[in-house]
């Protein structure tokens, strides 16, 4: 049954890397290099994040209150509604892989590079 | 509800077909039990630490968690509860399907991974991180515990539709006995396989879930020649209501207030998600925030070809069973799924039975697992953040914390049992999603602000999580989903209503995020400078993440 899980360890207890010092942490949030990793994240994350919720809503209010629109046929009982609320699954796997995207190429290596200089210096 | 049920020929067949093979249904269902109590006594003896009952020991892959999130997230509601909505409703039942997906953008987007590289087992361990520990660590076990159960009504409700359904229990005896028996074996799964356990259940179930909805589908669409638009068109002749049961409107848009309980259902639906601790804490069983984003990733891929199922499910048990039948066996539409199970293999024939057998048993499988989760979320978060470290104020060993979180599993389990016997005849759809407005007022608001809002301090924090949780369940308490509507309120008969909408999200959801700003502002606490420095530099980079 569990063949494709890894074995787990012998003694399997919470394995914690060292901590760095407070004074690290707060050194390393006003670099420059993370104020990077930041604006690169956020900078992303939190338009596309607005973006999609007001697509959502856009979408609820129209069932809502344009019941004639929505109504429209487009193809024999395929309806505006209908095409919609498939554009809602289409985007929503959109919005998924370009963030992963996103994060792979931009945001991973920069916090990679943090983290490792980091735990090596605690 | 037993007359309609025997006067119709149609059900009675059925009944006496259900009857018949009741061997057989006894027998999947006891495979199925069979088989996940093995695996839980397996991973039980796997789970030794405190990491391995909480996290399954942080090392499943993405694809696994990916699974395991999948059949954390795809309930009783979305089954039985999805699938009936549409049946009965139409477009509107498709709503649930739209929100539930698109939620999973906010976790993705805003809180998966950061979670993943600050916390430890709880959403507890974010929340408190920057704050006074032992108020937020209190206000977050309460509002994970109240949310849990909310959820774990719903999955009770869908237990006993099922059962009855399917051994023709009727009598409120026989359905409290299968209601306390699913209890049973949920305390069964947690205290002794943990998270490593629970896991394993949940990837098993998605799987048959996925499985045996791709099946449907396909005899649904077999049936109409894989023409969507006829069966869209058989549908909506045979609802009774036309054209207009493929548009919204037909639950939500009769007047003002419901359309504004639609507003406050989909904004609950797509806020709710990012704030759920039982789905929260399934990323800490991966070892990495990357891993955890990659298991999101697989989560909203098979749960969107999921979601997509429900339009042939729900249509195509309005289509080739009809309105009367589905609700004369449940009001409020749960029989649906099974219903249209029997139908595609032939009610009355041996097929019949099998199939009906075999997508009960995957619901079944879909109540157990979820149900398992919800559990697990609750007795974690009871024994780690209010035993541990208020209660005992962070000195409790590892061995006194697990003996907490067993002990709390048998109480929450309790708990449910008694209220499941209440909620037969809700939409478990309908209740899983006062659970996901709770969640979205209580827990998501005080999760950005400390990812994200270097002012937000203790004050902030509690304001937000008591006062989005109490207005939340206060509003449902006043509300026609516990009284006043004689037909689908928890208590019928009586009526204290005064709050117009089933969803309390609209009001409560704005509440929480607007309590936490101006807790945080009147507050006199500086907020704590080093403790943001640290969170922030963590959540982003996984510097001495567990």
């Amino acid at each position: 049954m569990a063949t494709d899980a890894p074995p787990p360890p012998e003694a399997s207890t919470d394995i914690r890397p060292a901590q760095p010092t407070t004074e690290a942490f707060t050194a390393v949030q006003e670099s420059a290099e993370f104020g990077e990793l930041r604006r690169s994240y956020r900078s992303f994350a939190f338009p596309l994040t607005i973006a999609f919720v007001l697509w959502y809503l856009l979408y609820v209010l129209l069932s809502n209150y344009a019941g004639g629109f929505m109504g429209t046929k487009v193809y024999s009982n395929i309806n505006v509604a209908f095409v919609l609320g498939l554009a809602q699954f289409v985007t929503t796997f959109l919005i998924a892989w370009f963030y992963s995207r996103h994060a792979a190429a931009k945001l991973d290596p920069k916090a990679e590079a943090i983290k490792s200089r980091m735990e090596a210096d605690a | 509800m037993s007359a309609a049920y025997h006067s119709h020929p149609a059900l009675q067949l059925a009944a006496s077909s259900t009857t018949e093979h009741r061997p057989l249904i006894i027998t999947l269902f006891a495979v199925f039990v069979a088989a996940t109590l093995g695996i839980t006594v397996w991973a039980g003896r796997q789970t030794r630490s405190a990491s391995d009952f909480y996290a399954g020991g942080r090392q499943f892959t993405a694809f696994q968690n990916g699974l395991a999130v999948s059949g954390d997230y795809m309930s009783a509601a979305s089954f039985l509860g999805i699938a009936g909505a549409i049946a009965l409703f139409g477009y509107d039942g498709f709503l649930y399907s739209i929100g539930f997906l698109v939620a999973w953008l906010v976790a993705l987007l805003l809180v998966a991974e950061p979670l993943r590289n600050s916390g430890r087992y709880t959403m507890g361990d974010v929340l408190a991180y920057r704050m006074r520990q032992r108020p937020v660590r209190t206000a977050s076990g309460v509002s994970t515990i109240v949310v849990s159960i909310f959820y774990l009504l719903a999955q009770m409700a869908g237990a006993g539709v099922l059962v009855s359904l399917l051994l023709g229990i009727t009598s409120d005896a026989g359905k409290i006995l299968i209601v306390a028996l699913v209890g049973v074996l949920m305390i069964v799964y947690v205290t002794i396989g943990g998270m490593k356990g629970t896991t394993w259940v949940q990837m098993v179930k998605a799987v048959l879930l996925i499985a045996g909805a791709l099946l449907m589908t396909f005899l649904v669409l077999l049936k109409f020649d894989f023409n969507i638009s006829d069966l869209l068109g058989t549908a909506a002749a045979k609802s009774g209501h036309g054209a207009a049961f493929l548009e919204p409107g037909l639950k939500y848009g009769a007047t003002g207030t419901s359309k504004l309980d639609f507003l406050s259902l989909g904004i609950a639906l797509v806020l709710g998600t990012a704030g759920l601790p039982h789905i929260l804490i399934r990323f800490y069983t991966v070892p990495t925030a990357k891993a955890a984003r990659k298991s999101v990733n697989w989560a909203i891929g098979i749960i969107g070809a999921f979601y997509l199922m429900t339009i042939a499910l729900g249509f195509g048990a309005a289509a080739l069973i009809g309105p009367a039948e589905i609700k004369a066996k449940n009001p409020a539409g749960n029989a649906a799924a099974p219903q249209l199970a029997e139908y595609l293999g032939g009610v009355g024939t041996t097929g019949g039975a099998v199939l009906l057998a075999v997508i009960s048993a995957v619901a079944f499988a879909t109540i157990l697992a979820v149900v398992a989760g919800l559990t697990l979320a609750s007795s974690s978060s009871f024994a780690h953040d209010i035993y541990a470290n208020v209660i005992r104020k962070g000195k409790a060993t590892e061995k006194e914390e697990m003996r907490a979180a067993r002990w709390a599993t048998v109480l929450i389990g309790a708990v449910a049992i008694v209220l499941g016997a209440f909620a037969r005849d809700m939409n478990v759809a309908g209740l899983v999603a006062l659970a996901f407005a709770v969640a979205a007022s209580a827990n998501l608001p005080t999760i950005l602000y400390s990812l994200f809002w270097k002012r937000f301090t203790t004050q902030g924090a509690l304001w937000s999580i008591y006062g989005g949780l109490a207005s939340s369940v206060i509003l449902v308490l006043f509300s026609p989903v516990v009284s006043g509507n004689p037909k689908t309120s928890m208590f019928k008969g009586v009526d204290f209503a005064w709050f117009p909408l089933e969803n309390p999200g609209l009001i409560s959801i704005p509440l929480g995020f607007l309590l936490g700003w101006v807790g945080s502002l009147l507050s006199k606490e500086e907020p704590d400078k080093g403790k943001y420095a640290e969170l922030e530099v963590k959540s982003l980079t996984g510097v001495g993440a567990h």
